[in-house]
């Protein structure tokens, strides 16, 4: 009896449970309202079929329960009953099964006039990349990926040259343009999620995979990774923002090609140099660093890295918060650069400068062999030996100052460095230092660096 | 009443003597099913444990140290692997089939009795391997529990190195003991059954057993085919699923190899798996509400039939789990459509159990309450699979907490709570003691409104848009704050039920030693295990002659009969004549 | 897939029609008594023979899946642009004679049986499994030709599915032989040829079945 009655209640709180909570879905800023459509639909007949089976339940239970002297019917079948029922059923699974498959078909449907835009994917970010002027997106293969050239696009490809890259963490689409997404992996699995458009794809590598939807409400729309890619598949974001037309294009119109990519990648190290003698001050005239004034080793770091960390001095995404003094002084002296092709050069002067070993610190508090276990989560990314993996935009931490570190994983921990929306590496950071328990743990992983080379 | 003589049948089956003969390295399939059983219930503890340092992480982020990103994904794959393979496929197959398959139909053993104690050895092996897993350089394999490549092998996935190569080898294992078992089980339903038990006169237990092990001998090659494949590419470099890429910033030395392919071999295994755990849950669900509803199955035929019906079209609808992984769009209209048309059997099957219930004479014994249970989870559940099977309401809700709230309802909890029907009904004759009704009930309120309170609330979040296989929610501009408060929700009532799961073991250690003894047959049950001489049954289950079977499995309040029960071993004479069995309702 | 596909459902037609002649329309519930359809196989106690016979051939039906999917992954694997041919030794075709051989040695064998000639029992089943041994013996060597003409296990996804294919194949027929030998010792030390029967009689099964199998990996192969 009282099983009876719970399932009643149960039937009860789960619709009122539906009707009142506040968890939906976000509002659609997107054309696919008919997927929002088949879903409610799908909730009205599914529903309906919940409450009726299991009510019928609570009834039956009800109605025949044991009681003294009562004994059950005798029924093997009732084939008009059990005729009847399937015939319901087919036709309740068609009412779902039909709306749904027309709307497949126009998802399946891309639009001759859509837009194409390239998202790549990779362990842990995103990238994009417009055809350019002349509407083809250039070919591209695994064998050119490289620092210099991260999508991997063919450097003979004459299409690919006035392909736009956006290396960043934002992609912007115009509003009421239908867009065709064409997703491409790196490395692994990965899956390009907006929630607000309802329509996702996995990306696969060696292959490229499509969809397609119009975005038709302004605004910034939080990119997710859906697909499991590893211990960093949580911190892998990024973000669409829509914009009206004509702002898009003149976004878009400050972004460099390929071509100016390739050429900034050629600039030489010696250029450098002379930008350098400023650096010199603080980071010594080898980049060996000075811990008395707080300037960390930085020689024979990867450039991409210098030049990512340059440009978000000078951008704000780094060394803005008052609580970070010395990334204050930094940003300071990041401006004094002149252009992009200034940071392009210090960086790879810098990068060329001889990389060394710290000297050991008998001053480090922390065990080593805690340390090794925390840092297989670096590992990932930093690299077995932490030699840094540039693909993952991670620095080398082997031979880093120990004291310079521990700073920096506490900033990152306290939401002082890698905080900015733009900063898409510093997030993961925060995601990834956020882990350290207390200050222990810091300097247990500190200590087990120290001991790698 | 009448008996046949098999009596050079009785002079193989010696009882042995000593006590490792009896229970270590017996051949007893009663004593297997137990070792199979208590293996499964231990594995299933640790993967119990697993989920709740989950669901502490989900619950309270960054309260615990020790559990890490790579910690985290580990214990999600360990948890889905272990419940799913090495609990409840060992546990429904090895553990329920061995042991009621021969009573049920009537004969003293497996055909194979030796081969059925390899099987045991092999699935322990299996187990083995899978733990030994957790202690290798690097851990156990953080995968997920579908083990996609190319992250499974890669570095950025916690365990790639050794922890992956144990999961392989673990499965490969499980699935040699599998086929041994399942070899066994089908010969022995097909050739070893007693005079008068035609395949129509089997109890629906048997018949859910019997299909899904058929769908396991079919389809557990495809896991094998993938893992094997998966193995080579990790160890001799080979390229069957690896695409040329990018791994730790080089270039790899695969080429050209297709990770979907991996994905099609994978499903068309995991399919039909949850369809593996699923029919045995439905054949015991239904002997259940039958013997204690007093009352005959309702459509025995048509729930034949759609076991059959489920078992054939689970082979085609594969590629619903891969909607969003790239394959060609087209082939979403065929999916959507085998999909959906799978709902139709499983529907008749709701509606017959319900139907059993009406006109019924239900007694609220545990084990039906646990049926009732099962019946009002699996319908939840059923129900979500409609929204995901509808291949664009699974764009949306694809890898999002929806799918994680849609199959623990319907394979989390409806199996886990037949099965502890099951354990509760079967118990009395598996050991010869009653256990504690009272704690039973608890165990049922506690475990039913818990696991209810878990997965209803995850679908909301898998609807507002939260990933699956998130370590930690970081914010978001549509995720609002009240969903970490359901999550806080979730995981007090996660870790609350796992602590109840104590009440059963209670329960069950208790009364093993101190529980009433039981009557042979305490149900008043028609079914041929509750007919045998001992209880619990001895070696070679029927005395000196096997029994003879005269009626279906299903002969309760029979119109015109003394009790409201014919066991199927009485001769026709007492009860309905034959003109009338057919319904008048 | 469509190959995999099309092999599941006529395993499962071909299930589903055995069912059906198997009466899974009648109603139960209006039948009583004891035996009342002869035609219906087992409730009659039950034949280790016959019993051993199923479950050989339930096995070939499992091992065909298993086959069947690989198969089917060449197929798949095969659409992919890397994929380049693989010239096979001509030596296959005499290890393919070996297997043959042995096939018919124990078809002999089993003749044997019912005729009971216990000499050409011995003959034919000895000779059976040695030749098998010989296949695959072969085999390795015919790896080792192949892995010094350059084509080692991941020089080509081609050479990789033939050396795995090739591989399973010879681990189930060393299954096979495990349970030859079995047979081969209590041959040799005269057990009755009566007791024996089975084992014979299912070694010679699964040596068919297996040089089926091999001649369709073979034809597989060589248009891979
Ligand atoms: C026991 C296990 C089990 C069972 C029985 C089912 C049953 C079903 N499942 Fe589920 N499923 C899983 C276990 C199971 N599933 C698992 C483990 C996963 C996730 C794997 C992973 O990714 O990790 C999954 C994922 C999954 C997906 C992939 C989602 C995604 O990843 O995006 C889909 C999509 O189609 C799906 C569909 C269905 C359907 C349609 C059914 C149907 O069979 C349900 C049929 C039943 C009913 C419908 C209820 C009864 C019917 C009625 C009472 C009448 C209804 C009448 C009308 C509607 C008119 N399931
Ligand atoms: C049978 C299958 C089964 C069962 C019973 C459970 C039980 C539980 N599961 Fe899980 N789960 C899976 C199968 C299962 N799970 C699978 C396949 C995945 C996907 C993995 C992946 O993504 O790779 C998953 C993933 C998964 C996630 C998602 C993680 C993520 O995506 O990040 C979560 C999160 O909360 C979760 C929680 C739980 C909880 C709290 C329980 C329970 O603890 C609930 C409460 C307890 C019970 C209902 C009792 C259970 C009884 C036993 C375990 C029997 C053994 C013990 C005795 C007999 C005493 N599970
Ligand atoms: Cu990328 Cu998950
Ligand atoms: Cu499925």
């Amino acid at each position: 009896m009282a099983i009876a009655l719970v399932l009643i209640a149960l039937v009860i709180a789960t619709v009122l449970f539906h009707i009142f909570s506040p968890w939906w879905f976000t509002p659609i800023a997107s054309n696919w309202d008919m997927i929002d459509g088949t879903v409610d639909l799908t909730v009205w007949v599914t529903g309906f079929v919940f409450v009726a089976v299991n009510l019928f339940v609570a009834y039956a239970v009800i109605r025949f329960r044991h009681k003294a002297g009562a004994r059950a019917a005798y029924e093997p079948e009732n084939k008009k009953l059990e005729g009847w029922l399937t015939a319901l059923t087919t036709v309740g699974i068609m009412a779902l099964l039909a709306p749904g498959l027309f709307v497949w078909g126009k998802f399946v449907a891309v639009p001759e006039d859509a837009m194409d835009v390239e998202v790549v994917g990779q362990q842990w970010g995103w990238s994009y990349r417009f055809p350019g002027p002349d509407g083809v997106l250039g070919a591209s293969d695994p064998r050119f990926f490289a620092g210099d050239n991260p999508l991997g696009l063919d450097p003979a490809d004459a299409a690919g040259q006035d392909d736009i890259l956006i290396n960043g963490a934002e992609l912007r689409l115009p509003l009421d343009v239908p867009v065709r997404v064409l997703a491409r992996s790196k490395d692994v699995l990965h899956n390009f999620a907006v929630p607000q458009f309802r329509v996702k794809m996995d990306m696969v590598p060696g292959m490229v995979t499509h969809f397609w939807f119009t975005p038709t409400r302004t605004g910034e729309f939080d990119v997710l990774c859906m697909e499991l890619c590893g211990i960093g598949h949580y911190v892998m974001r990024g973000r669409v923002t829509i914009v009206p037309e004509t702002d898009f294009q003149a976004w878009l119109a400050d972004k460099p090609s390929f071509a100016d990519t390739q050429a900034v990648a050629a600039r030489e190290a010696a250029a450098g140099e002379v930008h350098y003698a400023t650096c010199g001050a603080c980071h010594g005239a080898m980049g060996e660093g000075n811990p008395l004034m707080n300037a960390p080793r930085i020689a024979g770091l990867d450039k991409h890295y210098l030049a990512r960390q340059i440009d978000n001095f000078r951008t704000g995404k780094r060394g803005a918060n008052p609580d970070d003094s010395f990334g204050q002084q930094m940003a300071a002296m990041a401006n004094v650069l002149p252009d992009e092709a200034a940071i392009a050069s210090v960086s790879a002067y810098i990068a060329s400068l001889p990389h060394q070993r710290a000297d050991a610190d008998p001053s480090l508090a922390g065990d080593p062999r805690r340390g090794a276990g925390i840092y297989q989560n670096c590992a990932v990314c930093h690299g077995d030996q932490g030699q840094g993996i540039w693909n993952m935009g991670a620095p080398r931490l082997a031979g880093m100052d120990p004291g310079y570190m521990a700073t920096q994983l506490k900033h990152f921990r306290e939401g002082i460095r890698g905080t900015h929306r733009d900063d898409q590496h510093g997030q993961q950071m925060v995601a990834m230092a956020s882990i350290l328990g207390g200050d222990q743990a810091i300097d247990d992983v500190i200590a087990y660096i120290a001991t790698l080379q | 009443m009448e008996q046949v003589a098999i009596a050079d049948e009785v002079h193989e089956h010696h009882e042995p003597t000593s006590f490792i003969s009896r229970y270590i390295w017996s051949q007893d399939h009663k004593v297997i099913a137990i070792q199979y059983a208590s293996t499964a219930i231990a594995v299933g503890l640790v993967a119990l444990v697993l989920s709740g340092m989950m669901r502490l992480q989900l619950g309270f982020p960054h309260a615990f140290d020790f559990i890490s990103p790579s910690a985290y994904y580990q214990f999600v794959t360990m948890h889905g692997m272990i419940m799913v393979i090495y609990l409840l496929t060992a546990l429904l197959l090895g553990g329920f089939g061995n042991y009621l398959i021969p009573l049920m139909i009537g004969a003293r053993d497996m055909v194979f009795p030796y081969l059925n104690m390899l099987s045991y050895w092999f699935y322990l092996a299996s187990v083995l391997v899978l733990m030994a897993s957790f202690f290798v350089p690097g851990g156990s394999t953080g995968a997920g529990w579908t083990l996609y490549p190319p992250q499974a092998i890669l570095p950025g996935t916690p365990g790639a190195d050794w922890g992956i190569i144990l999961m392989l080898v673990s499965l490969g294992i499980f699935i040699v003991a599998f086929t041994m078992g399942g070899l066994n089980y089908v010969t022995t339903v097909l050739q070893a059954r007693t005079k008068g038990m035609t395949l129509m006169r089997m109890p629906l237990t048997v018949w859910g057993i019997f299909v899904a092990t058929i769908l396991g001998l079919l389809a557990f090659p495809a896991l094998f085919v993938s893992a094997l494949m998966m193995l080579l590419d990790h160890t001799l470099g080979t390229s069957f699923f690896m695409p040329a890429l990018l791994s730790q910033g080089e270039l790899s030395d695969h080429e050209g190899g297709s990770p979907i392919l991996f994905q099609h071999l994978f499903w068309f295994f995991g399919h039909p798996e949850v369809y593996i755990v699923a029919l045995p849950a439905f054949g015991i669900v239904s002997d259940l509400i039958s013997t204690h509803a007093r009352k005959n199955i309702f459509g025995y035929r048509m729930m034949v039939w759609a076991i059959l019906a489920i078992g054939v079209l689970s082979f085609i609808v594969w590629a619903h789990h891969m909607y969003v992984s790239g394959m060609h769009p087209y082939f979403g209209f065929f999916f959507a459509v085998t999909t959906l048309i799978i709902a139709v059997p499983t529907a008749i099957k709701v509606y017959n159990w319900v139907l059993t219930l009406w006109r019924g004479n239900i007694h609220l014994t545990v084990p039906m309450l646990f049926a009732i249970g099962f019946i009002f989870t699996f319908v939840n559940g059923g129900l979500t699979g409609l929204f995901l099977g509808n291949v664009v309401v699974d764009l949306p809700l694809s890898d999002t907490y929806f799918v994680v709230g849609h199959f623990h309802m319907v394979m989390g909890v409806s199996p886990v709570l037949v099965l502890f029907g099951a354990i509760y009904h079967w118990f009395p004759k598996i050991t010869g003691r009653m256990y504690s009704e009272t704690l039973g009930k608890w165990h049922f309120w506690l475990t039913f409104l818990g696991t209810y309170a878990i997965y209803l609330p995850m679908h909301y979040l898998g609807i507002l848009g939260i990933p699956r296989r998130y370590y930690a929610n970081l914010s978001t501009d549509f995720i609002p704050e009240s969903a970490q408060d359901m999550n806080v929700g979730i995981t007090i009532a996660a870790l609350f039920v796992a602590v109840v799961q104590l009440l059963f073991l209670i329960n069950l250690l208790w009364s093993l030693r101190h529980g009433k003894k039981a009557d042979p047959n305490p149900w008043g049950a028609t079914t041929l295990e509750w007919q045998t001489p001992d209880t619990p049954p001895r070696h070679g289950n029927w005395g000196h002659h096997l029994p003879v079977v005269y009626r279906w499995a299903y002969d309760y309040s029979v119109p015109g009969a003394e009790r409201d029960f014919i066991p199927q071993t009485v001769p026709g004479s007492e009860g309905h004549d034959s003109d009338t069995g057919e319904t008048k309702a | 897939m469509n190959i995999i596909v099309l092999f599941m459902v006529s395993v499962m037609a071909i299930f589903v029609w055995w069912m059906l002649l198997q009466r899974i329309t009648a109603k139960p519930w209006l039948e009583q008594g004891v035996a009342f359809d002869p035609r219906v196989a087992g409730g009659n106690g039950y034949s280790p023979y016959v019993a051993g016979k199923l479950a050989l051939w339930v096995f070939m039906v499992v091992i065909s899946s298993l086959f069947m999917l690989f198969i089917t992954a060449y197929h798949m694997r095969m659409e992919l642009n890397d994929w380049r041919h693989l010239h096979l030794p001509g030596s296959l075709w005499f290890n393919t004679a070996l297997l043959v051989v042995a096939s018919i040695a124990l078809q002999t064998a089993r003749q044997g049986l019912e005729r009971g000639n216990a000499g050409r029992v011995r003959a034919g089943y000895l000779a059976g499994g040695l030749f098998a041994m010989a296949f695959i013996a072969a085999q390795l060597w015919t790896w080792q030709q192949l892995v010094a003409a350059g084509h080692p296990v991941a020089s080509n996804p081609a050479a990789s599915f033939f050396y795995l294919l090739t591989g399973l194949h010879g681990v189930h027929l060393l299954g096979g032989l495990l349970v030859w030998g079995w047979g081969a010792a209590r041959l040799l030390s005269g057990a009755s040829l009566a007791r024996l029967r089975l084992t014979i009689e299912s070694c010679t099964v699964y040596w068919h079945y297996l040089l089926l199998l091999w001649l369709g990996l073979f034809a597989l192969l060589q248009h891979g």
